[in-house]
């Protein structure tokens, strides 16, 4: 479903990601981890075509469209429909004076599905959301709720690809478990093909079937999770685990 | 390339405002400088014939007491240039004390203040100085005072609400441990850190500053005769306006662009200097 | 909520307490004798020694300030020196059609400042942005009296598109008189289906309410612009465009309502400013608002008519100041919660 070859990604001649080769197919979770800066989260939004002032060059295959190609209509299509983005601060990451039903309904009809009451509601019970929940601003849910229902909004639609940046970074342990139970029904029941960025390795390894681990833009070591996260070969991999309490 | 959000239709293009109204005001402080060497006339003396129309020895023609209008328009930048250096000076100093006490004492002294302040912006700037120019007689100090009046509790408030945030970084309390004398820390490391917002304020204040001084004098509260100044200029013209049509345009043009130099400059400065946004 | 309203509430009221007690001092810096001025030059000193008795002149200022206060309060805003009628009398004729003028403006100025923030957003750092700035800066920086001359001789005098001065065709009096029932003439001739008086005033009310509105125009575009982009750049309009919602429905749909948050406060400031500006205006185009009042009531030296307008205009102010902060609650349902 995704297919990355030599991705790169820089701003005025500094390259801030470089990605040799990235796939996740099908039913697949693949995870990115690395510090904060490690160029990780630009990989992911490079994806969506969504970096307005970086040169980004190589290939990019996401549900069979060519992002870098591709017309701005394609894209749009793309965005949102088939491949959904999850980002890390849930809250500031839905508009503030936007009732959560009147997204879901505006993304729904963006995208030509029927956007019925019934169907609202059922994308929010597979994310374990109360329907009314939609009834409410932004601001009135819990950051685990948003985040959630980033998802259904994912679900609705009827994505086949999960983006998801820092999804539990923001959100204390109990609401963390809820999340990842989420993510990983998307996977096992919907065959959905997720891309997580995390640097957050006990996420990582319950969830994740291959990794990239990536410093300061660059993929330094790739492989199956269990085999990373158990023998990593790289110093820099060894410190993050290190780092686990 | 990516097709990115932002990323499509027509080229960006660098904002060269800031220099163009930096390069307007160099031109204004020059021309009201060396305004007795470039004015072609001089206004005073020598009367020439009246209302005659822009021409190559005119060229924006003359008044209707006989003045070369592009001699007045230049030593009028004078008068304009003055009242806004004098006003802003007034205002900026006495707001700039009042903030400091009040941001940096905190307290009762504060409340006073920022009660008193909020009474005067209570007041739109242009109708409280309408108020005091009416009382007092018309010139170019009573603009001055007029304006300045209405102008202090911005810059008060400013000055409060940096002061008060500088007072509470770890230098200042340090200096504070150590006994130094709080009009001391104020004066070495309250005041120095807080002239930045208050200098690109001023710059941000200047045009208003000469529409309103203009306004005053349209409505013959301010400068008065023989004061080259533009408002009264376009005052004096708009009885021959629908014949000399130059007395009233070219002296408002002088308004317009001079208050456009100083709001673009100072918007530049804003962007550039103090990221936050002191909106007025 | 409730609590906000009140503190709100009291804030306002302490303004205005202040405000009364500044109008009162600028009252007082009047050179010469108020009784003389009342009174008339000729006045015999029985006269003047009546006036002053009438009006407390011999008292000490704090109780002139109290007996100030108290006819304030009772509605008594002093007596005009020019027209002999009363203040408010004068300014319950006057505001109204000060109100319609600047009203008129304002519509004007959202109707055009937003939609033009709006572009300016969208193509930010292009060509229509540049164009927007440039013009909404001039429109800032014009001084209103000669824009006003200025329009008043290309589109009155020369071509002859509208009328030159007044609020409607003063003949219409006779054919089709007005019933008043608010003193703005363009909502009673709408009341009362009075279609002439109607017309001509619309006529009468573009150029003027043009020039009022070229500054709340610039500001609210300037405002719009400002704040969009910054809504633009925060996470939700990322996750927007994760949605597949394009650049101008981002704007449109989802950065807008919160940006009005800020633009709106902006109104209430530049409303009263409008109002003051509109008495260069109104001077121009003979209006018969607050502006002509207080002109004439300048060139008069009409202590306390300038006095009741000012009073006015400031409580107007803070009123549109209070307004405006309660309504940023309906907008934006953060400022509600808080």
């Amino acid at each position: 479903m995704i297919e990355v070859r030599e991705l790169r990604v820089s701003y005025g001649g500094r390259v801030v990601a470089d990605v040799p080769e990235l796939d996740v197919g099908a039913g697949e979770c693949v995870a990115i981890v690395g510090e904060s800066g490690s160029g990780k989260s630009t990989t992911l939004l490079a994806l969506l075509g969504l970096l307005p002032d970086a040169e980004v060059s190589g290939r990019v295959t996401v549900c069979g469209v060519d992002v870098l190609t591709a017309p701005p209509r394609r894209l749009r299509e793309l965005r949102g429909a088939r491949a959904a983005l999850v980002i890390q601060s849930p809250q500031a990451a839905l508009a503030p004076s936007t009732r959560l039903g009147v997204l879901m309904r505006r993304a729904l009809r963006l995208h030509g599905r029927e956007a019925t009451d019934a169907a609202m509601a059922e994308a929010m019970r597979a994310v374990l959301l109360d329907p009314e929940l939609l009834r409410r601003y932004p601001h009135e849910i819990s950051g685990g709720q948003a985040q959630r229902f980033a998802i259904a909004l994912a679900i609705a639609l009827g994505a086949e690809v999960v983006l998801a940046d820092e999804p539990t970074s923001a959100l204390d342990v109990t609401v963390q478990a809820e999340v990842v139970a989420v993510l990983r029904g998307l996977l096992t029941e919907r065959g959905l093909a997720l891309l997580l960025v995390s640097h957050d390795l006990a996420l990582v390894s319950t969830i994740a079937d291959r990794v990239l681990v990536m410093k300061d833009g660059a993929v330094v070591e790739s492989g199956p999770a269990a085999t990373v996260l158990a023998t990593p070969a790289h110093p820099y991999t060894r410190e993050l685990l290190e780092a686990l309490p | 390339m990516t097709e990115a959000p932002l990323r499509r239709g027509l080229p960006r293009i660098p904002d060269r405002f800031a220099a163009l109204g930096a390069a307007i005001v160099v031109l204004l402080v020059l021309a009201a400088i060396l305004a007795p060497w470039l004015a072609p006339y001089d206004v005073d003396p020598r009367p020439l014939e009246s209302l005659l129309p822009p021409s190559g020895a005119h060229w924006f023609g003359t008044d209707n007491a006989g003045r070369d209008v592009l001699s007045q328009i230049l030593y009028g930048a004078r008068t304009s240039l003055f009242i806004a250096v004098a006003v802003l000076a007034v205002s900026a100093t006495a707001g700039v004390t009042l903030g400091m006490i009040a941001g940096y004492a905190g307290g009762w002294a504060r409340d006073v203040i920022m009660r008193i302040t909020d009474v005067f912006l209570a007041f739109p700037a242009l109708l409280l100085s309408l108020a005091l120019a009416v009382v007092l007689p018309p010139s170019v100090n009573t603009v001055v005072l007029a304006i300045a009046v209405t102008w202090w509790p911005w810059y008060a408030r400013l000055a409060a609400s940096t002061a008060a945030s500088i007072a509470t970084r770890g230098y200042v309390d340090a200096a504070r441990c150590l006994g130094v004398p709080a009009p001391l820390i104020v004066l070495r490391h309250v005041l120095p850190n807080s002239l930045t917002p208050v200098l690109v304020q001023m710059s941000l204040d200047a045009g208003g500053v000469i529409l309103t001084s203009a306004a005053l004098s349209y409505l013959g509260l301010g400068a008065q005769e023989p004061t080259a100044e533009w408002g009264l200029m376009v005052q004096q013209g708009q009885t021959y306006f629908t014949t000399s049509w130059w007395m009233v345009t070219f002296p408002g043009l002088a308004i317009l662009v001079t208050a456009f130099a100083f709001n673009v400059l100072g918007e530049g400065l804003r962007n550039a200097l103090d990221p936050r946004r002191v909106v007025k | 909520m409730a609590r906000h309203l009140a503190r709100r509430l009291g804030q306002a009221l302490l303004v205005v307490a202040g405000v009364v007690v500044l109008t009162f001092t600028v009252m007082r810096l009047v050179p010469g004798d108020p009784a003389v001025a009342f009174a008339g030059p000729k006045a015999t000193p029985e006269q003047l020694a009546e006036v002053r008795e009438r009006f407390g002149l011999d008292d000490p200022l704090p109780a002139q300030l109290v007996a100030y206060v108290r006819d304030l309060l009772t509605g008594d805003w002093g007596t005009s020196l020019r027209t002999r009628q009363p203040v408010l009398d004068d300014l319950y004729l006057a505001f109204p059609a000060s109100l319609e003028l600047v009203g008129a403006a304002l519509v004007l100025a959202i109707v055009v400042g937003v939609p033009v923030g709006v572009l300016a957003a969208r193509h930010n750092r292009r060509l229509p942005d540049l164009g927007v700035r440039f013009t909404s800066m001039l429109a800032v920086s014009v001084p209103v009296f000669w824009l006003a001359l200025t329009l008043q001789l290309i589109f009155a005098s020369e071509l002859g598109w509208f009328p030159i001065a007044g609020e409607y065709d003063s003949s219409l009096d006779t054919t089709s008189p007005l019933t008043l029932w608010t003193n703005i003439t363009v909502v009673d001739a709408l009341i009362t289906g009075n279609w002439p008086i109607l017309t001509s005033t619309l006529q009468h009310l573009v150029l003027p309410a043009l020039v009022v509105a070229a500054y709340p125009t610039g500001v609210i575009a300037q405002m719009t612009r400002a704040a969009l982009i910054e809504e633009a750049g925060q996470d939700h309009a990322r996750m927007e465009r994760a949605l597949g919602f394009g650049e101008t429905a981002v704007l449109t749909r989802f950065a807008l309502r919160p940006s009005l948050v800020p633009v709106l406060s902006i109104v209430a400031l530049v409303f009263a400013y409008s109002i003051v500006n509109g008495f260069l205006v109104e001077a121009v185009f003979n209006w018969p608002g607050l502006g002509r009042y207080a002109a004439e009531s300048i060139k008069a030296r009409d202590t306390p008519a300038i006095a009741g307008v000012t009073l006015l205009v400031a409580l107007v102010y803070t009123l549109a100041n209070l307004v405006v902060d309660l309504l940023q609650g309906v907008v934006d349902p953060r400022v509600r919660a808080r």
